[in-house]
């Protein structure tokens, strides 16, 4: 059995090497295939024991890593997880594998690197969510981009290119802003580590400045409303895969980020700030739920669908705040942040899911629009089904994933003040409605036009791929007590973060 | 001054032994050149290579722990100007190789090109050394002069000729500006020793108008050398005229040596009239930052867009000397150093696709590169990357340290602007990746290049990504250089 203080090295590296050997392939296609599928697998399997050997009951880091870096800016090479950033790895660890299958046979040119892409990335985002230390945080953030700007635009659709430097820019942009905030920090306390950050006291003015560029670099990533607009554009030229490790994991790290940066290192500034945070949410949450009902294209759809899901992550996250001045008590808080984080991964599986029920279709078909289908159910009954569950899970059918995660934030909102939670509870009906009329003009019906009646449906390599996901989704959903228990220490500590304000230290 | 004395003038030989080999390797080669015919001639190159490399071996070996002042005065070696040298020298080392296989193509080659070559390396590691007005103006002057011929050296090519007296006119008024800039100093402070002027600008003459009239007339002749906006106005057509292995000498070497001209007028003689010049390098900065990034969207040569950039990097380097403190300094020449790696293997890129009659300097020639050699569009993609300052390459530490230099001083406001204009310049930088990585090749020519050189280019691209990855040592060496 392997050593626990190099297992986040392992995943983080094991990845980002074995992209590089698929790299090296070139034209040897079936090889690098499977070579891409032994690494991710290799990678899932080693990431199971971050699960299995996780010490609930402690807020401390876990599997932790340190040695030193970049001594001449006292920068570590420092690594470790606690219960938020280790469900995220193994949804990272999870998720890619099931691209790589995804992936197979459908993707026509340039093969090896578009499964090497794949494979750095997730070691990059894995080390995203593992980096316990500033520079090295930034290093895999910035570094994801990289990959993904390739993605995009070599196995993209006819808009890739404005998508894809739209989506880069975007994300830049965000990053430097944070940089600036992330070198002051540095500049204060002579180090890059994030826990003396989070502990170190800061006047409400530097927080209010820190709070607004981690904002800058966050709020894109999510993405809320207003900046939200680079998603739709990349979500509906990406390829599948891309699209898939768009809305799984990339936009996690938004939310990530405002729970490792924001909340903990400027608490002061975030409670002062927390009414533009709870606006912004709310307005993803209804407004972009109604833009959502307008659209045409299925991917499109459920790209909005996803900012509207994510803005309940951040609603969760600041509920707290209003809780307190509300009603002077601290209850509810932690539901918020337990909600947001289940919020996070059950978004990541069932926006994947419905991701790569568009690719399955849009593979056989070649067309996104809602109009080119109909009647579906009719050639592929056991796609049919899938389908209905994800889109189920996606309005928060109860028994899904996607209802505990709503559920605990509402309850949240409710105990702040009711209107919140009544704004938040519109998405019952608007995400319901936008998600089951797609499925009534695509799914159901009677069959559309001579394509739709020559489909087959799914091959075993597609069943194996949705189904994976459909179990997770039904066993988060029916039993979300162990996830519940690997956070719970965590959010607790977080909680205690956000009560303590760092103006008196 | 003193007089003649024996015992330091020894001493001194000693210390300049690296330029003291340059200079005679550079008359043998040139003696050589003469007697063997054209067959042979790719040995004045291997020569002119294997003497930089020996004299970056007795540079590197010297032990240097303090400032060492030779020569009466004229002479200055410090550990700053020993990295400066070496590095410098390494670069035309690997300049030399890059521009055999396109002097070959270009039925240019000439021993001349290795002889000027060396000339002006000879120079720059004089400059670098200077410890008096003296010794800092001819460093500059046998640079540049050997560089204005370098620039003309297609005598075929009527825009290289254009270049070359564009670059030579400028060039002689720039460096009329910074004499007259050093003779008012010498008015003022009556010295011509860079550490006697520090000391009488430390004691007295920090507020006199004389000597602030004398700074501005030095930053514009620094400015034109280093290619700082509003002194910018040369970079692009030179660049884009010069034959491209020129072009690289020039955007590599000869901004060593600014850089260490720079540093040996400002902070190390002006030290105490830091507030004066530090707010003139705001205006430089900002402006070069602001122009260079935006105006490089605009260009469809590659060489010209790269002008630009210079001039954007430039300002970045700027930030780091303006802020008046030691860590802003080592971030400078940090920034400098890593530059010169990405430029030469930018640079290098744009010699490799060039063939006969064709100079692949427009940015359309990158086209397809992916489909045609995947290897060189990665190295290319971290090259433009790295420009762009995104981790885990090497310019992503270089914009790190800037900005923190910066935001120590307390100019938040610059810090954001540096940063809000590299988004500006990711915009052109990733239009040569989607160039190469998101169209089909027009052009299915091979890839030319001798073996040397693709290894070279290789090494050097790689050294951008392993500086990324684990950048302490270059750091660390910066750091010691400037305490």
């Amino acid at each position: 059995m392997m050593q626990n203080e190099h297992l986040l090295a392992v995943l983080i590296w094991l990845p980002i090497a074995g992209g590089f050997v698929v790299l090296g392939l070139g034209e040897r296609v079936a090889l690098a295939k499977w070579l891409s599928l032994a690494v991710s697998a290799l990678t899932l399997l080693f990431s199971v024991p971050l699960y299995t050997a996780f010490k609930t009951g402690t807020a401390d880091m876990q599997f932790v890593e340190r040695t030193s870096w970049i001594r001449a800016i006292h920068a570590d090479y420092y690594t470790g997880v606690d219960g938020i950033s280790m469900p995220l790895i193994l949804l990272t660890t999870f998720t890619t594998v099931l691209i790589v299958i995804a992936g197979w046979s459908n993707i026509e040119k340039r093969i090896a690197q578009y499964f090497a892409a794949f494979l750095i990335l997730e070691g990059l985002m894995i080390g995203v969510f593992a980096a316990l230390d500033a520079a090295l945080f930034y290093v895999f953030w910035e570094a994801m981009l990289l990959p993904m700007f390739i993605i995009i635009g070599v196995w993209g659709g006819p808009r890739r290119v404005y998508a894809t430097i739209k989506f880069f820019l975007y994300t830049f942009l965000g990053s430097l802003l944070m940089l600036v905030a992330l070198i002051y920090l540095y500049l204060k306390s002579g180090t890059y580590e994030l826990a003396v950050f989070q502990d170190m006291p800061l006047t409400l003015t530097e927080q209010t400045f820190i709070f607004l560029a981690f904002f800058a670099a966050f709020a894109v990533k999510v993405p809320m409303w207003p900046v939200h607009t680079w998603l739709p554009d990349a979500h509906v030229e990406a390829p599948t895969g891309g699209s898939v490790i768009l809305a799984a994991i990339m936009l996690k790290m938004g939310g990530y980020g405002f729970l490792r940066f924001s909340l903990p290192i400027a608490p002061d500034a975030s409670r002062e700030l927390d009414w533009l945070i709870i606006a912004l949410s709310l307005t993803a949450v209804v407004y972009i739920g109604f833009v959502a009902l307008a659209q045409r294209d299925m991917k499109k759809l459920i790209a909005y669908s996803s900012i509207a899901h994510m803005g309940f992550v951040t609603l969760g996250m600041f509920i707290g705040f209003q809780i307190v001045s509300r009603t002077a008590r601290t209850t509810g808080i932690e539901l918020g942040l337990d909600g947001a984080v289940v919020q996070m991964l059950s978004h990541g599986l069932v926006s994947g899911a419905m991701f790569l029920c568009v690719g399955v279709m849009y593979d056989r078909v070649h067309s996104r629009e809602i109009s080119a289908y109909g009647g579906v159910v009719n050639t592929m009954p056991r796609f049919a089904a899938f389908m209905m569950l994800f889109a189920l899970a996606n309005s928060g059918l109860p028994g899904t994933s996607g209802f505990v995660g709503e559920f605990l934030v509402i309850l949240a909102s409710f105990k702040a003040n009711v209107w919140y939670a009544f704004l938040a509870g519109t998405t019952l009906i608007l995400g319901a409605a936008y998600t089951l009329w797609l499925v009534k003009r695509v799914i159901f019906g009677e069959i559309a036009n001579d394509k739709v009646a020559a489909l087959k449906d799914l091959n075993s390599r597609e069943f194996l791929v949705l189904g994976a996901l459909a179990a997770a989704v039904l066993l988060i959903g029916l039993w979300p007590a162990p996830l519940l228990d690997v956070m719970r220490a965590t959010t607790q500590h977080l909680v205690q973060q956000l009560l303590v304000s760092k103006l008196a230290l | 001054m003193k007089g003649f004395d024996v015992a330091d003038f020894n001493a001194g030989l000693i210390y300049a032994s690296p330029e003291i080999f340059l200079g005679t390797a550079a008359c043998a080669i040139l003696m050589l050149d003469l007697l063997i015919s054209d067959a042979q001639r790719h040995w004045s190159g291997v020569l002119a290579v294997i003497s930089l490399v020996l004299t970056a071996v007795l540079a590197a070996a010297q032990p240097v722990s303090a400032k060492i002042v030779a020569l009466g005065g004229l002479y200055e070696l410090d550990r700053m100007a020993q990295v400066l040298k070496v590095v410098t020298l390494l670069t035309v080392a690997v300049v030399f190789v890059y521009s055999t296989d396109y002097l070959k193509r270009r039925a240019i080659f000439k021993g001349e090109y290795y002889v000027l070559g060396l000339f002006a390396t000879l120079g720059a590691l004089v400059l670098i050394s200077a410890g008096s007005l003296i010794t800092l103006y001819l460093g500059l002057e046998l640079m540049s002069l050997c560089l204005y011929a370098m620039v003309a050296f297609d005598r075929d090519s009527g825009i290289a000729a254009e270049s070359a007296i564009k670059y030579f006119v400028l060039g002689s008024m720039a460096s009329g500006a910074l004499l007259y800039g050093m003779s008012i100093v010498y008015g003022v402070t009556g010295n011509l020793q860079l550490a006697s002027i520090a000391t009488v600008v430390h004691s007295s003459f920090a507020e006199n108008v004389g000597l602030v009239f004398g700074i501005a007339f030095i930053l514009v002749g620094v400015g034109f050398k280093l290619g700082a906006v509003p002194f910018h106005m040369w970079i692009p057509d030179v660049y884009e005229g010069s034959p491209t292995c020129v072009t690289v000498f020039i955007g590599t070497a000869s901004k060593l040596a600014a850089f260490a001209l720079a540093m040996r007028l400002l902070p190390e003689a002006m030290a105490a009239a830091e507030p004066d010049w530090s707010q003139m390098l705001v205006v430089l900065s900002v402006l070069s930052i602001a122009i260079g990034n935006i105006v490089a969207i605009a260009q469809s040569n590659i060489k010209r867009m790269l002008a630009y950039s210079t001039i954007s990097h430039i300002g970045y380097v700027l930030l780091g000397i303006l802020s008046g403190t030691a860590q802003g300094y080592q971030a400078a020449m940090f920034y400098m150093i890593s530059y010169v790696i990405v430029a030469g293997g930018s640079f290098g890129m744009v010699l490799l696709l060039a063939r006969q009659g064709f100079e692949a300097d427009k940015l359309v020639d990158f086209r397809g590169l992916n489909a045609r050699s995947p290897w060189f569009a990665g190295m290319m993609a971290i090259l433009m990357f790295s420009l762009a300052g995104v981790p885990p390459f090497v310019g992503f530490w270089a914009k790190l340290g800037v900005v923190q230099a910066v935001l120590g001083i307390g100019y938040t406001w610059l810090a954001v602007v540096a940063v809000l204009f590299s988004v500006v310049g990711a915009f052109y930088y990733l239009r040569i990746v989607k160039l190469m990585y998101f169209d089909e090749p027009t052009d299915h020519a091979q890839i030319g290049g001798s073996t040397l050189m693709r290894a070279v280019l290789s090494v050097n691209v790689l050294l951008v990504f392993v500086l990324g990855v684990i950048p302490g040592a270059l750091i660390a060496l910066c750091q010691r250089a400037l305490q």
